[in-house]
């Protein structure tokens, strides 16, 4: 026997180990549990961090752009409305004011780590009889491929944006028939038209998208869209993403723009996130009380069986504080031990899992994460959910009367 | 008196007090018990013996009367200080459920100090083993306790009694499970043990022979001791 564990280790052990059959089949339901806890904790850690790690490599965390154009009531010389009927107006594509000096700020701003000046317009796109409405972005390769990673994604030619050069989609250079090298010519609404070469040709990933991305110098964007010196969004960076909201806030109140952070416009897969959180804690609730009434059953009949033993322990002089903690370690062993199997099983799950479940194109369905975390968080909540389980069945032992256990 | 271990006077005990049901089982109940002394505890079923032990036992207490032991009222005392007292002062030894079966014979032994914590725990052990060679089981030390004979399983039981070297031991039929020779057996090793370390004992017993052997006879019957 050990001297080294206290006594009460010592008989919860030895309890545990005669009880055998009980005790195997309890910890087998504490690890399915469990496995289906750390199971889909992991998955749904790994399908969110798939979609930050798009959000990080694929589009800015910050769009600034100029502020909605707002028609507001006529009133008369009294302050009095006049007209309340107010139609929206018809936006403008306008330039952001004063922004360079809004960029100097935002480089200023310790937590920005990029910011890009980019512009934005419809264009067309004619090459031979074939001709495409697109969308032209104007932007500084510079700063602006470290908020899009838009040389990862190149399939053809290179990502180099000279005054003379543009990159064009797939899907576009598809329909357009044109492949690196080709020139295009490039119509604005306005009339303006530029003789522009295809020096790269990228895959975003998305077909609708790829019908109409292109990406052109800034300054040629400029002149084409007809705003020489201007520019229609400031795409930022920032250290932490999850705080882009705040910083967003926090510039959109000193500046006259109008500033979305990611967590704003895809707002709705947070709240898919929210919800599929709110359901795995329902989940995680009831597989845990479940958990704990198989506990608390298990230890209640033991406590039956062994009421003898019970009585024996009291009339040696054993206290009921000794008898309680008995049976309290009991059901923390149970929920530890029963943690330890089911981390186990659910990771396997996971692994297993993830090498089976792909995408059609034959990449990931989710990145595979196992936190160290996760498994001690898990197996601390099942060490307090057996103590707390057992609590019930170890008063009931402690209040045993001796007299009528041993009589029994 | 100076000398008893064990003093009860007028002791009553009522089994489900304040219910239709209430019945007194022990009736004004008076008994003394030197140090040393060996008391034979008879009488007929259901007369009220295992109560009266149950009750010097101090498992339960006596609906009325004074029950002093080693001069300490205790009535005076708590739940907590009624199981120390218990555990440093009384051995038991039962008729049934013996042992704890998930121990070895030697762990059975050892269970008392270890609960106590007053030992050191280096001890324990060679103190559990010495008590098994005293009952002559030195070779049975390790031993399940579902793995031994009833002769030998009550052996180890008076080896744990003697654990804590109690003042007293209580014993309620520990031989009557038990065949003719591992009856005497164990009663010799009780006598033994009392003349050598003058523990005093309390046997509750339906042979008569063995009674006779004893000390002192006390007949209880219907609740009252009869002189
Ligand atoms: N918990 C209880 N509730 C009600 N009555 C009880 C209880 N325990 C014992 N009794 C009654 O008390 C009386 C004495 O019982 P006790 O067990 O002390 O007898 P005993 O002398 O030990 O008998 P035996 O020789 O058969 O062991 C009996 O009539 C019994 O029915
Ligand atoms: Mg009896």
């Amino acid at each position: 026997m050990n001297h080294w564990l206290p006594i009460e280790w010592t008989m919860a052990v030895r309890f545990l180990r005669e009880g055998r059959l009980q005790t195997i089949f309890i910890i087998g339901g504490i690890s399915i549990g469990v496995g289906v806890i750390v199971f889909m904790s992991a998955m749904l850690a790994g399908l969110q961090a798939n979609f930050i790690k798009r959000v990080l490599t694929s589009q800015p965390q910050i769009q600034l752009l100029s502020p909605d154009q707002i028609a507001r009531p006529l009133r008369n010389a009294g302050g009095e409305i006049e007209d309340a009927v107010v139609q929206r107006p018809s936006q403008r594509v306008i330039s952001i004011d004063q922004w360079p000096k809004i960029r100097a700020q935002m480089q200023a701003m310790p937590e920005v780590v990029t910011v890009s000046p980019t512009i934005l317009g419809s264009v067309l796109a004619v090459r031979g009889d074939a001709s495409r409405s697109v969308n032209l972005s104007g932007v500084e390769p510079d700063s602006y491929f470290k908020i899009v990673k838009v040389p990862d994604y190149i399939v053809a030619g290179e990502p180099r944006l000279t005054s003379e050069d543009i990159i064009i989609g797939t899907e576009l250079a598809k329909d357009l028939g044109a492949t690196v090298g080709d020139k295009l010519n490039i119509r604005a609404a306005s009339g303006a038209t530029r003789v522009l070469t295809i020096s790269g040709i990228v895959d975003l990933g998305n077909k609708s998208v790829n019908q109409r991305v292109c990406y052109a110098a800034l300054r040629t964007a400029q002149s084409l869209l007809g705003m020489i010196g201007g520019i229609t969004t400031i795409d930022i960076t920032v250290t932490d993403i999850y705080a882009a909201e705040d910083i967003a806030q926090r510039i959109q109140a000193a500046n006259v723009v109008e500033a979305d952070s990611w967590i704003k416009t895809n707002a709705q897969f947070f709240t898919a996130v929210q919800a599929q959180q709110n359901t795995n804690t329902l989940i995680r609730l009831f597989v845990g009380l479940s958990v704990a009434f198989g506990i608390a059953a298990v230890l209640i009949v033991s406590v039956i069986q062994r009421s003898k033993d019970i009585g024996i322990l009291r009339a040696m002089g054993t206290s009921r504080a000794q008898v309680l903690r008995v049976f309290l370690v009991q059901g923390g062993l149970l929920g530890f031990v029963g943690s330890l199997f089911g981390a186990a099983m659910g990771a396997f799950a996971l692994v297993y899992w993830h090498s089976v479940a792909r995408q059609a194109d034959g990449t990931e369905l989710f990145p595979l994460i196992l936190e160290r975390s996760l498994f001690v968080y898990t197996a601390l909540l099942a060490t307090v959910t057996g103590i707390l389980a057992a609590m019930a069945p170890a008063v009931r032992a402690a209040k045993l009367d001796p007299v009528v256990a041993i009589r029994g | 008196m100076a000398d008893a271990i064990l003093k009860l006077e007028r002791v009553c005990k009522a089994y489900n007090v304040g219910l239709p049901t209430e019945t007194e089982v022990l009736h004004d109940i008076d008994l003394e018990l030197d140090h040393g002394e060996f008391l034979a505890l008879i009488g007929p079923s259901g007369s009220g013996k295992s109560t009266l032990l149950n009750i010097v036992g101090l498992l339960d207490r006596p609906t009325s009367g004074r029950l002093s032991i080693k001069g300490h009222d205790t009535a005076a005392l708590g739940d907590a200080e009624i199981t120390r007292l218990r555990g440093h002062t009384i051995g038991f030894i039962f008729q049934y459920h013996l042992l704890i079966s998930a121990f070895t014979a030697r762990e059975n032994v050892m269970m008392p100090m270890l609960v106590d914590r007053g030992f050191p725990a280096a001890d324990i052990e060679a103190r559990a083993d010495r008590l098994l060679a005293q009952v002559g089981l030195a070779k049975f030390a390790g031993n399940l306790a579902n793995n031994m004979s009833g002769g030998q399983q009550q052996r180890v039981a008076v080896a744990r009694a003697l654990a804590m070297e109690p003042d007293l031991v209580l014993a309620d039929e520990p031989t009557g499970n038990l065949d003719t020779k591992s009856a005497d057996a164990v009663f010799e090793l009780m006598r033994q043990v009392n003349r050598d370390s003058g523990t005093s004992f309390l046997l509750v017993t339906h042979n008569m022979d063995l009674a006779q052997r004893c000390d002192r006879i006390i007949e209880v019957v219907d609740g009252r001791i009869r002189a």
